[in-house]
């Protein structure tokens, strides 16, 4: 049997052992880092909200995956690997996936406290606890990766600076022209950038106080972060006497093979053809290549297109192909910060590349042309940009990530019946990378005779707005009803929670009601939030977030008797982790008995409306935000809608509440209130929008109600309120019309459907205990009902339980 | 191993047995069939399959995991998004209104 050691767990690392599914052997990954290997491309949206957890590709099975585990040395005659804690591991195949290491020009100061590089999990954490404290950060290297870092200083709210060598932003992606319509992009965002600048020092004495640039300015600041190129991770093939580059990384031939033929190396500490890859898609090339040649196959590596098309502080900046030609069309809109620019031969027939800032949209419909005949006037090509559809011919590379062709897309389209984008994603790998031929992908769909679908899922053609006004007017309560005459086959797990939500939203029935049961996700069918490990928490109802004395000690009783981890969530209330589905109605019996009601956590649905305390006691506050708070939990509390609805009332303008990151949220005025809605936090955050102001408490309660119904009956299915009104037509002057003006006549019809909701309203997890049946389903086993699921198991940290980490 | 009455399976749903020391989810769906799978989510290692959502996929029942939504086939046990992933089916039938699952 073969064994394989894989050096390095990082991207490449990742595809080559995925690529090796099938393989019969062993194979052990040593990976340097402490976790398993993730998508550096989004690392910059790890300082905006995302997990590590959330970066992380799959851990393949089957495989041995030692973390933390450098590997030291190399014994080529033994054919072992040392890892520094001292363990050998012998192979029949080795393969070197070290990854490179960011290059730190050699100036004086650069290992200060305060200096950073921007390649890994850990750099980002040191990075975002060091601007804690500081208040300006200066990036050298405003390449692509330099201004990933800048943006996420930017994010991190420092004042940020980015010095470049060279005369303007990206000069490995965009000419002199684009670099200064890059620039004023940037520079309108508020970030400094130096260019044309190098580095004379890094100013101490004990830790970061500033750069020194070679023209004498210091530029105060208290984080440097080095992104100036990389450098291959060439250290253990060098040692161990394997043939590397004059400027570093190891020699590969196009079957990834070393100089030496069991050891095989690939991705940025690969020198394939004379070069160094940095970029994703090439990285994955090799690591498949080397995977079939471990398998016996004949595939190869002949260098790859290095097209990049990519948003950076929310500029479009995309090039392909060459970045000169003998011809050349330039079009060029400094107001709008637009510029593009095609290269072609000098009969002016062949496209040979372009360079496009602020619009990338020539990139998506003309870089498969790329070395092919001109589909148009060049100009043309360039002032239509995104309108343009070409036909592309069959060999033109739409993914360049996976190295997918058109006519493999149109063969998937036509021979295959895949009608949309996630069909094409999971039957030809298109798109599944970084995602920028998507707009490709739907290109290819429409021009082979698919129609660009408004359809819920493959049950139902209509969207969910278009499903609301069927139940709503033909009185359809049911599921079964709604897809035997409107849909098709028996639903799945995108359109049952999506109708479920519309018939609760119309009917107000309980959930767990008949067949209403069964179309539920995990956590709407337990009434609880499902956590990593199958286990469940549980968030009782607090209005506005105050809470008498009394119950609070009941919350903590009922978590110190079962055991549950605690935590103070940031809608003003408790939850309580680890509880297994059968102590679910123990604990909500003792819950419900202490006056507490189901808090909604698990359902799209109203969540909570925070508050500061408000006039009462507050020496600021101008009204009592607290009790408007509780009046308006109470009010929409169990209102079902397309996704999760968070609220806050602040008592003055100081907003402590913070009100304007929900998707309704009132601030209190000298004259009464002001409304703002469709804020969001998040991923995507968004200050909500004034809809009214310094309006009395029934006018505001009567404006929230139409607003929360129109959202309800109109949005798409998991469509928050700030995505939503992104995409109505007419934004916020409409939704105004609609609502306060009644243009559109339907103001009755949501005031009464508001009413019905408040007047049918009753607590799901009361009604939940008072009901045998419903009550059946809360056990791990239909075969031993008193038996805890064994998988699930704790340990203490910080005084409470923690999951053990699930196998995978 | 007879594991639950037939009438105790909600149409269109799931429910894990504990057969030995095997996790089998059962799920019964809107036709009256019953299928047998492991319920361990092969993507987050937890054993939650069996409350995840039964539908159909052009007409193939399926399951979605609750854990992030990944749908395998209740036929084959293929991840139908993923196709080299898969999870285990086991043999399942009805004895004098009694669901048997066979994990051997």
């Amino acid at each position: 049997m073969t064994r394989i050691v894989v050096v390095g767990h990082g991207p490449s690392a990742y595809r080559l052992v995925e690529s090796l599914r099938g393989f019969t052997g062993s194979i052990t990954i040593l990976g340097e880092e402490p976790r398993p290997a993730y998508d550096r491309v989004a690392l910059t949206s790890y300082l905006a909200g995302k997990s590590a957890e959330d970066l992380t590709y799959p851990v393949p099975q089957g495989v041995t995956l030692r973390l933390g585990s450098r590997v030291t040395g190399i014994d080529r005659a033994a054919r072992t690997v040392t890892t520094a804690d001292g363990e050998i591991s012998a192979y029949d195949v080795l393969v070197l996936a070290t990854g490179s290491a960011p290059f730190v020009p050699p100036v004086p100061g650069r290992e200060l406290p305060g200096c950073f590089v921007y390649r890994t999990i850990d750099d980002l954490d040191a990075i975002a606890a060091a601007a804690a404290t500081a208040t300006a950060g200066i990036v050298v290297g405003g390449g692509l990766l330099g201004l990933e870092a800048a943006d996420a200083l930017r994010g991190l709210g420092l004042d940020t600076h980015v010095v470049e060598m060279s005369p303007w932003l990206m000069p490995r992606q965009v000419d002199e022209g684009g670099g200064a319509v890059l620039r004023d992009h940037v520079e309108r965002l508020g970030l400094t950038v130096h260019a044309g600048a190098g580095v004379t020092e890094i100013a101490g004495p004990d830790r970061v106080t500033g750069l020194l640039k070679p023209d004498g300015e210091l530029i105060p600041a208290q984080i440097v972060v080095f992104s100036a190129g990389i450098r291959p991770r060439d250290e253990l093939a060098r040692a161990s006497g394997l043939a590397v580059g004059e400027r570093g990384g190891i020699v590969v031939d196009e079957g990834m093979r070393t100089s030496d033929p069991s050891i095989y190396a690939i991705g940025e500490c690969a020198l394939a053809g004379g070069q160094i890859y940095g970029l994703v898609g090439p990285c994955f090339t090799m690591a498949e290549v080397a995977a079939d040649r471990i398998k016996g196959g004949v595939a190869s590596f002949h260098g790859a297109d290095l097209s990049t098309k990519l948003k950076l502080l929310g500029v479009a900046v995309a090039q392909f192909g060459q970045m000169s030609g003998a011809l050349d069309v330039t079009y060029m809109d400094p107001v709008a910060g637009v510029y593009k620019r095609l290269f072609v031969s000098d009969d002016a027939t062949t496209l040979l590349g372009g360079i496009c800032v602020g619009d990338a949209a020539p990139y998506d419909t003309l870089r498969p042309f790329v070395g092919k005949p001109l589909p148009g006037a060049p100009s043309d090509l360039l002032f239509t940009g995104g309108g343009l559809t070409l036909d592309l011919p069959d060999d033109a590379q739409v993914c360049s990530c996976n190295n997918v062709r058109a006519g493999t897309v149109r063969a998937a389209v036509l021979d295959q019946g895949i009608t949309d984008v996630p069909g094409l994603k999971a039957c030809t790998r298109a798109g599944s990378t970084c995602g920028s031929c998507v707009p490709l992908l739907k290109q290819i769909l429409v021009k082979s005779g698919v129609p660009v679908s408004k359809a819920l899922c493959e049950h139902f053609t209509q969207s969910r707005a278009e499903l609301f006004e069927i139940a709503q007017v033909r009185g359809i309560a049911t599921f079964t009803r709604l897809i035997e005459e409107h849909g098709t086959g028996r639903g799945c797990d995108i359109c049952k929670p999506a109708v479920a939500s519309i018939l609760a939203s119309l009917h107000n029935a309980h959930v767990l009601d008949g067949e209403h049961a069964a179309l539920q996700d995990t956590n709407d069918h337990f009434l609880a939030n499902i956590q990593k490990n199958g286990t469940y928490s549980v968030v009782p109802r607090i209005p506005g977030g105050e809470i008498t004395p009394d119950k609070l000690i009941v919350i903590g009783e009922v978590a110190r008797d079962f055991g549950l981890y605690t935590k103070i969530t940031g809608g003003q209330r408790i939850d309580l982790f680890g509880a297994r589905v059968e102590q679910l109605p123990l604990i909500w019996r003792r819950l419900v008995d202490a006056g507490f009601e189901s808090g909604h956590a698990y359902g799209k649905a109203l969540r909570t409306v925070k508050s500061c305390v408000g006039s009462t006691w507050c020496r600021y506050g101008v009204q009592d935000s607290a009790a408007l708070a509780i009046l308006l939990e109470t009010r929409y509390r169990g209102l079902r809608s397309p996704h999760k609805l968070k609220s806050a009332v602040s008592g003055c303008a100081r907003e402590c509440a913070e009100a304007r990151s929900k998707d309704f949220g009132v601030i209190a005025t000298e004259n009464g209130w002001n409304l703002y809605v469709c804020g969001n936090g998040g991923f995507k955050p968004r200050h909500a929008d004034l809809l009214v102001s310094d309006v009395d408490t029934a006018t505001l309660i009567r404006t929230i109600d139409r607003f929360l119904m129109f959202y309800v009956r109109t949005a798409d299915r998991l469509q928050r309120t700030s995505a939503w009104l992104e995409a109505l037509d007419g934004g916020l002057d409409h939704l105004r019309d609609v609502i306060v003006n009644d243009s559109l006549g339907l103001c009755a019809d949501l005031d009464a459907q508001i009413e019905r909701h408040v007047a049918g309203y009753f607590d799901e997890w009361r009604a939940t205990l008072d009901d045998p049946d419903k009550l059946r389903r809360f056990t791990s086993f239909v075969n031993a009902p008193g038996v805890p699921d064994p998988s699930i198991a704790f340990v203490t940290e910080r005084d409470q339980i923690r999951p053990v980490g699930v196998s995978s | 191993m007879s594991v639950c009455g037939y009438a105790d399976l909600m149409p269109e749903r799931g429910a894990c047995a504990l057969v030995g020391a095997e996790q089998v989810a059962v799920f019964r769906t809107f036709d009256g069939r019953l299928y047998a799978t492991g319920n361990r989510d092969p993507y987050s290692g937890a054993y939650v399959l069996s409350r995840g959502i039964v539908g159909t996929r052009e007409g193939e029942p399926t399951v979605a995991s609750p854990m992030h939504k990944q749908v395998f086939s209740l036929v084959t046990g293929a991840c139908l998004d993923d196709p080299a992933t898969f999870i285990p089916i086991f043999p399942i039938r009805v004895t004098s209104g009694m669901v048997e699952v066979s994990v051997l």
